[in-house]
């Protein structure tokens, strides 16, 4: 789960990481008074999207007047910011995070990250901040520094200070970076977030060390024992479908084709999808719908697929475990029934009491189009799909 | 042979009274695995399926000789469980439970990385279908009946993908001497790697079959430690061509992160350490039968 940048700053502050002074705003009204309340003659309106590289979608605007923070403010709310995070389709700003201007003297990078490889938090720093850390690690690997935490020991102050000094902070301000780094890491283990980047972490004309901009994102499956910061999701940020996927216990991802799927596990579910595309056509969802698809989850799905008006055609692919084919088979054809399915159907079968399923769709009377391998089932999506785009004309 | 687990494997369920674990032990029961019990904290000395239920792991390798062990444990309390068998002595664990949040994942890959080399268990999972050496013993929840005994090994993270490649190597005649569920979280037990080295230490494996996914450095370790120190063949199918970045596809672990993790990246990376590699999902058979068949 990600959050906005502001509620970053907020869960840091928290934990000793030094931030400039700023306020929500919901409206240009709010806005202004968010920038007379912090004073001073220069403030930043920022877009809060739940994405990066804000900055290049115009989302971030440096204010010097009362009426440029209204103008910034009106430009901005109800506008979809489109970055290379967020897809075509952008994402919505409902949200504005007024903040006190900085005198930058430096910009710096620092990252905390789950390192799948070494089983442990990462450490990740650059004294060339500003850039995405992508960028930089093609372009400038040398100029990364990065330090491994040891779990059960967590992080020292020589790695916090090693850290420092590999970032170029001047001598009398190291004692506040190892407390901002040792901040971000507490903060990474007791909030169990699997990111935490603050880029550019900078360092002031006055020789302060302020976190510019933070994202925070956070494990899902330690959710449950992280009440606080469950409640800080905006489900404005996400998207809908997936969202109502979620609340229905299916794994839903929406993607731009337009064959849909329903798949029982998420690897089998992935290879269909690179099925489908090697057949000639592009799917329009992953869709897991899990272990136990009674009929009633059988059902939700098909709704989750349907309602994307791309869908053409749609293929469920089932390798029947602990399921048995003819209890899903009977599944699917009261979900064709009940929701009066129109476009063509193409179920594959395979696994514990295939013949009886294939049976029960047979014997229904519906036009639904069998296959008994996946190659068989994703060209004959692809193949409906391209019968159904060409009556449309 | 097969690796991790055969018939005489003595077999102990944690989480054994719960739904989920009454039906899938009755299931490894009734595929002919050797189940000496199970644990469930405040339930030791009763019977469950016939079996002997006991309070600790400890007590259960004590009484009941037990050797490997299965988790159906609710995610907050499995690493807590993974724990537990280790300390008890046991020597294989699969956990299968979904959804262990990745920081107890960190604190149990610590915490086993403390026992010596030859002490310590070895754990595949979690979120995983769990193991099975067909014919001999089942340690997991997918259908039995789908593998036939032989002597091709398989590792791979996802279940049904992995049911997909048992059924179309069935189909031609091909038996799994076992197939290993590594699971789909970013954080494993095992890797491929280390499954791999398992059945190149197996003499009656002859060729291995790996299933990934986008996500992750692994799968080109494993491609890595082929080259250097494999004898066998191995062929690999990689899911995950048509999946954005930056999406998180179902498993906890399947999400294009940084460069080199997407699937057609780590199809070229295999490419060149020599791997075979599956063109399809639907080639996974064909593929394997074409390498046995030029091992003669």
């Amino acid at each position: 789960m990600d959050i906005h940048e502001y509620q970053a700053k907020q869960l840091l502050s928290e934990y000793g990481v030094k931030i400039a002074e700023g306020g929500l705003a919901y409206s240009p009204e709010d806005a202004v008074q968010r920038a007379r309340e912090i004073g001073g003659d220069v403030w930043v309106v920022k877009a809060q999207i739940h994405s990066g590289a804000r900055g290049k979608a115009g989302g971030i605007k440096i204010c010097r007047s009362d009426d440029e923070v209204r103008q910034a403010a009106e430009d901005l709310l109800g506008k979809r910011l489109v970055t290379h995070q967020t897809g075509p389709a952008g994402k919505v700003c409902l949200r504005l995070y007024v903040e006190a201007g900085t005198d930058i003297a430096r910009e710096l990078y620092f990252s905390l990250l789950v390192d799948r490889e070494h089983e442990r938090i990462v450490m990740v720093g650059s004294a060339e901040g500003g850039m995405e850390i992508e960028e930089l690690a093609e372009n400038r690997p040398e100029a990364i520094k990065k330090i491994h935490i040891e779990p059960a020991v967590g992080l020292r102050d020589f790695q916090a200070r090693k850290m420092a000094f590999a970032l170029g902070i001047e001598p009398k301000q190291i004692s506040h970076a190892v407390k901002t780094i040792k901040g971000c890491y507490r903060a990474m283990r007791e909030l169990d977030a699997n990111m935490l980047e603050i880029n550019p972490l900078v360092i002031t004309v006055s020789g302060d060390l302020i976190a510019l901009d933070a994202k925070m994102g956070f494990d899902d499956n330690a959710l449950f024992r992280q009440q606080k910061i469950s409640e800080l999701r905006d489900k404005t940020q996400e998207d809908p479908r997936e969202m109502a996927a979620a609340d229905r216990g299916l794994s839903y991802v929406g993607l731009d084709g337009d064959i849909g799927c329903m798949i029982n596990g998420a690897g089998l579910a992935m290879a269909t999808m690179d099925m489908i595309k090697l057949a000639g056509g592009e799917p329009a969802n992953f869709l897991d719908v899990g272990g136990g698809a009674s009929p009633e989850r059988t059902e939700k799905a098909f709704r989750m697929v349907l309602q994307d008006e791309n869908v053409k055609s749609m293929l469920v692919n089932i390798f029947a475990g602990i399921n048995r084919c003819d209890w899903i088979a009977e599944g699917v054809v009261q979900a064709v029934n009940k929701l009066n399915m129109q476009i063509p159907l193409i179920v594959r079968l395979s696994g514990t009491n295939v013949e009886e399923g294939r049976k029960i769709i047979a014997d229904s009377g519906l036009p639904i189009i069998t296959a008994d391998t996946l190659a068989e089932a994703a060209e004959k999506a692809v193949q409906a799909r391209n019968e159904v785009v060409a009556k449309q004309g | 042979m097969a690796i991790l687990i055969d018939e005489n494997t003595r077999i102990i369920v944690q989480g054994f009274t719960g739904k989920i674990g009454t039906f899938h032990a009755q299931d490894m029961i009734n595929y002919g695995s050797n189940v000496v019990g199970g644990v469930t904290p405040g339930k030791g000395g009763q019977k469950h399926l016939g079996k002997p239920v006991f309070n600790t792991v400890k007590e259960a390798v004590e009484q009941a000789g037990a050797e490997a062990s299965i988790i159906f444990v609710p995610p907050a309390f499995a690493a807590d469980s993974i724990m537990e068998a280790a300390d008890a002595g046991i020597k294989y664990c699969v956990a299968i439970t979904d959804g262990i949040p990745t920081q107890d994942m960190m604190t149990v890959k610590n915490f086993l990385r403390r026992f010596p080399e030859d002490e310590r268990m070895m754990l595949t999972g979690p979120n995983c279908a769990g193991t099975i050496s067909p014919g001999k013993s089942m340690l997991g929840i997918m259908p039995g009946h789908i593998y036939k005994p032989g002597n091709v090994g398989v590792v791979g993270r996802s279940g049904t993908l992995g049911y997909e490649a048992a059924d179309q190597m069935k189909a031609l005649d091909i038996g799994i001497s076992t197939s290993v569920g590594i699971g789909g979280d970013p954080i494993n037990g095992s890797s491929h790697r280390d499954i791999l080295e398992k059945f190149e230490q197996d003499p009656d494996t002859k060729a291995v079959v790996m299933i990934g996914e986008i996500g992750g450095p692994q799968e080109v370790d494993a491609g890595i430690f082929f080259k250097e120190n494999m004898s066998k063949p191995l062929v690999a199918y990689i899911a995950g061509l048509t999946a954005p970045k930056g999406r998180r596809m179902g498993h906890a672990g399947a999400i294009i992160s940084s460069s080199g993790e997407s699937a057609a990246e780590k199809v070229e990376r295999l490419t060149e350490l020599g791997v075979t590699i599956a063109p399809t999902p639907s080639a996974m058979g064909e593929t394997v039968a074409k390498v046995l068949a030029k091992l003669g």
